[in-house]
């Protein structure tokens, strides 16, 4: 049994040296950083610039994470400190439900219902109205960086409002008390007592969650339009994510040289980047939990 | 001319979903002086004590029945402003729940939150309850350091502080010196009997001996019901009912909600 | 009369708080709708039971047979071999470890880590994995790479279940004088193992509902599962290729199978849960 944890504590090193083993080729006579920062992709002229998809994980994950934290928070605090308990034991099912639907079903969902959203109503709206950067834009088929961020930041949505709760919850009920035995409403008591002790918490789950964000595959690939050689500038354009990249090429890989290679790369730019961020966010929790012991 | 009694509980009952937690309590706590509510524990001491206050609403499934009269207005009828009561009341927990904040913030809170921004204000306010807390000395260097880093004694007489700044009518205590080391237990109890003189105390207690030393009143309740309550000396002297007396003399055994 | 601040404050923040909880339990409602509505039109049992016939992506007859039954094969094996995995670590972590010992911190945080990595880079790895040891695109490497996604999840899970556990139950085992070994798979075993089904199921649900992992390591194709060495179909993949052509019949069976598998999710979640309960139907 022992043999099982070793192997666990390994695999994730494992994984990143099978993938680097891999994308070797590419990155030998072209420099790491460079290989991030550029936006150069004609893998037939043996130019594997990454830059762009970067940019497109980033629109994407800015966009999901601009909905999904304002509408995660309050929810959280809404089940943590407002919602009765026969609310809570309606909503914990619903939030469990969210996470276990699969990605290809949001990414269905998006298509028959966001997408539309977008071309139909959201971008008529706003290009009209604030024809500049970041809403102007030439894409009117709603395949956008805003589909794909709004699809995403529901998929987020769920672990941000479990950690969150989690974290509420292990405050100590006496603390609320002591507040509201001075004569404070239950939002001051929220607001200046349960967040204040609750944030490097909260700031934990928004890491876990743009960890997620830039990690989902299939769901953003369906609706974000995965249009090449097109940099986002506005939240309109089409968007090419990281993932996305990975997933579409599958069929092609083979066919030009070292284009594996710097698909696998790609895959560990972002093994490298979640790994990051998930231990950030749970080294933040760890530390949260031993401060309340 | 202050009223004889500060609060007068009237056939008061509490439900915590269906277990009874109070039964048809009568009860009148009189002003400015200390009251000692006593008891076996789990008996609903402290459900008593959060009824000034109605902390107890907190709880999910409560009911309750009768009334409570705080300078004569019923605290229960509908309407009534549960914040200004609180003001009120202050309490102070078994475990000091010091806010995650620093010392002066802390006293400051009561404050801050019902609109007293004004920095000269709060200096004075918050100095002048740090030193009735009897805490002053001790913290005045270090005013904005976290008040988590206070000692255990100390945290206690910084929420009697916090309790204070917001000029209460009357101090609550649920059991305030259990969790302390015998000299600060002895420094809080110094602090209330030097307060009696301005502010009506209530103290929940198991210790019995803190009873005899502080308290001017005594409630017994047992398993909900108050079953003796009268002058202090009268009732440590002569107890009426056998409870009481079997509870005194230390020969109480709890036996399945029996005593023996 | 003075309006007070706070309260106006309170009022107003509690809507704020009251609406963001709407909305998100109303996004889920919508797209159980969605997914409702549109699939169960094109659902037959045609569409269950048979494999895709000749030109099926283009408009030809057939159903997702192949998909049902490859998404519950590899399933399965992927559970199987997760559970393999999972339950010893587990038992390891909470039985013979002490809570607060340094290995089990290491393991749990590694645990946590690997939970974060992106099912896409599984697949990648798997892939790797495949080239090095010779293997094709297939249910065999499938299996493993799911495997390999579901570990974390499930070892996680059961985690949790374990600590629900009441630790007095293993000192009174112990207290009666039993070995290490006998208290843990009698008392605790029988204790956990609601929480420990549901916390497997969870992990299936997420399995076959992944399509990046397997996109690489399984490929697809229209017969039924037969050889671990041949590629197998999976639901979410047939999902994703009949949402990819342009044919309208086909978008809705791409609907309709979506439905299947939100079902198949729903089923193992809800059971998941009631069996959580369970667990703590005996202690306090």
């Amino acid at each position: 049994m022992a043999l099982i944890a070793l192997f666990v504590l390994s695999l994730a090193f494992l994984m990143a040296y099978g993938l680097f083993v891999r994308s070797r080729p590419v990155l030998a006579g072209r420099g790491f950083l460079d290989l991030l920062v550029s936006t150069a992709w004609h893998p037939s002229q043996g130019q594997f610039g990454l830059g762009g998809f970067i940019l497109g994980t980033l629109w994407v994950t800015a966009i999901a994470m601009l909905i999904a934290v304002p509408l995660s928070l309050p929810t959280a605090l809404f089940l943590s400190e407002y919602a009765s308990r026969r609310f809570k034991e309606f909503a914990r099912p619903v939030v469990d439900v969210l996470a276990g639907i699969s990605p290809v079903v949001y990414g269905v969902w998006g298509v028959l219902v966001i997408v539309p959203l977008v071309r139909d109503w959201v971008m008529p709206f706003l290009s009209s109205h604030l024809p500049f950067f970041p809403f102007a834009s030439e894409n009117f088929t709603g395949f956008s960086a805003l589909a794909g961020g709004i699809v995403l930041a529901v998929m987020v949505l769920p672990i941000m409002i479990s950690v969150m709760e989690e974290v509420l919850r292990a405050i100590p009920f006496e603390i609320r008390e002591a507040s509201l035995a001075v004569g404070a409403t239950k939002w001051q008591t929220t607001r200046k007592v349960v967040l204040r002790k609750a944030w490097p918490g909260v700031i934990a789950a928004i890491i876990l969650g743009f960890s997620r964000a830039t990690g989902e595959t299939m769901a953003v690939l369906m609706v974000a339009g995965c249009a090449l050689q097109v940099t986002p500038r506005s939240v309109f354009d089409p968007a090419y994510p990281l993932p996305a990249l990975i997933a579409n090429t599958y069929g092609e890989m083979m066919s030009v040289p070292l284009y594996d290679a710097a698909v696998l790369l790609a895959a560990l730019v972002l093994l490298l980047l979640t790994v990051l961020f998930n231990a950030a966010g749970w080294g933040i929790l760890v530390r949260v939990e031993r401060g309340q012991g | 001319m202050s009223s004889r009694s500060h609060i007068r509980v009237e056939n008061l009952s509490v439900w915590y979903g269906s277990h009874r937690a109070l039964s048809d309590i009568t009860l009148s706590i009189p002003d400015r002086k200390i009251t000692a509510i006593i008891g076996p524990s789990g008996c609903g001491k402290t459900t008593l004590l959060k009824s000034f206050n109605r902390l107890i609403d907190l709880q999910d499934g409560i009911r309750v029945e009768g009334r409570i009269l705080v300078d004569d207005e019923d605290i229960y009828a509908p309407g009534t402003d549960v914040t200004l009561l609180r003001k009120k009341m202050g309490l102070l927990f078994q475990r000091p729940q010091v806010l995650p904040m620093s010392i002066f913030e802390n006293v400051a809170y009561g404050l801050r939150i019902h609109g007293q921004n004004e920095k000269k204000r709060l200096s004075e306010t918050v100095e002048h309850y740090l030193k009735m807390a009897g805490v002053w000395n001790e913290v005045k260097d270090r005013l904005h350091a976290p008040a988590a880093r206070l000692s255990i004694g100390q945290q206690q007489r910084l929420c009697l502080a916090r309790g204070l700044a917001v000029e209460p009518e009357v101090i609550l205590g649920d059991e305030p010196t259990s969790a302390l080391d015998p000299v600060s237990a002895e420094r809080i109890e110094q602090r209330f009997l030097e307060l009696k003189k301005d502010y009506t105390i209530v103290l929940v207690t198991h210790i019995l001996r803190q009873a005899r030393r502080l308290a001017d009143y005594v409630a017994f309740v047992y398993f909900g019901e108050l079953v003796e309550h009268g002058p202090a000396a009268e009732v440590f002297a002569n107890p009426k009912d056998p409870r009481m007396q079997a509870y005194i003399s230390g020969t109480f055994i709890e036996t399945d909600g029996e005593a023996t | 009369m003075r309006v007070q601040k706070r309260l106006v404050e309170e009022w107003f923040f509690r809507v704020v708080m009251l609406g963001a909880t709407g909305l998100v339990m109303g996004t889920l409602g919508l797209i159980l709708a969605t997914v409702f509505v549109k699939g169960f039109r094109a659902l037959s049992l045609e569409m269950l039971f048979r494999t895709p016939q000749g030109g099926y992506y283009i408009g030809g007859g057939g159903g997702i047979a192949n998909a049902i039954a490859g998404s519950l094969v590899l399933g399965v094996g992927a559970t199987a071999l997760a559970l393999l995995v999972s339950l010893p670590l587990v038992f390891y972590l909470n039985v013979y470890l002490r809570r607060k010992s340094r290995l089990a911190f290491l393991v749990r945080f590694a645990l946590d880590v690997l939970w974060g990595i992106p099912s896409i880079v599984y697949g990648a790895f798997g892939f790797t994995l495949m080239v090095a040891f010779g293997l094709r695109a297939s249910l065999l490497a499938g299996t493993v790479t799911v495997a390999l996604l579901i570990v974390p999840i499930m070892a996680r899970s059961m985690d949790e279940v374990f600590k629900m556990v009441p630790p007095e139950l293993a000192e009174a085992s112990y207290a009666v004088g039993s070995t290490r070994w006998e208290t843990s798979v009698k008392v605790v075993l029988r204790q956990a193992f609601p929480g420990l089904l549901a916390a497997v199921l969870i992990a299936f649900g997420r399995g076959i509902g992944d399509a990046a992992s397997v996109l690489f390591t399984a490929s697809f194709t229209d017969s039924l599962p037969y050889s671990l060495f041949k590629p197998v179909a999976t639901l979410p993949l047939a999902i994703f290729f009949q949402l990819g052509t342009p044919f309208p019949e086909v978008q809705e069976r791409g609907y309709a199978s979506a439905l299947v598998l939100t079902l198949i999710v729903l089923a193992v979640s809800i059971l998941a849960r009631w069996l959580t309960r369970r667990v703590t139907r005996h202690s306090r």
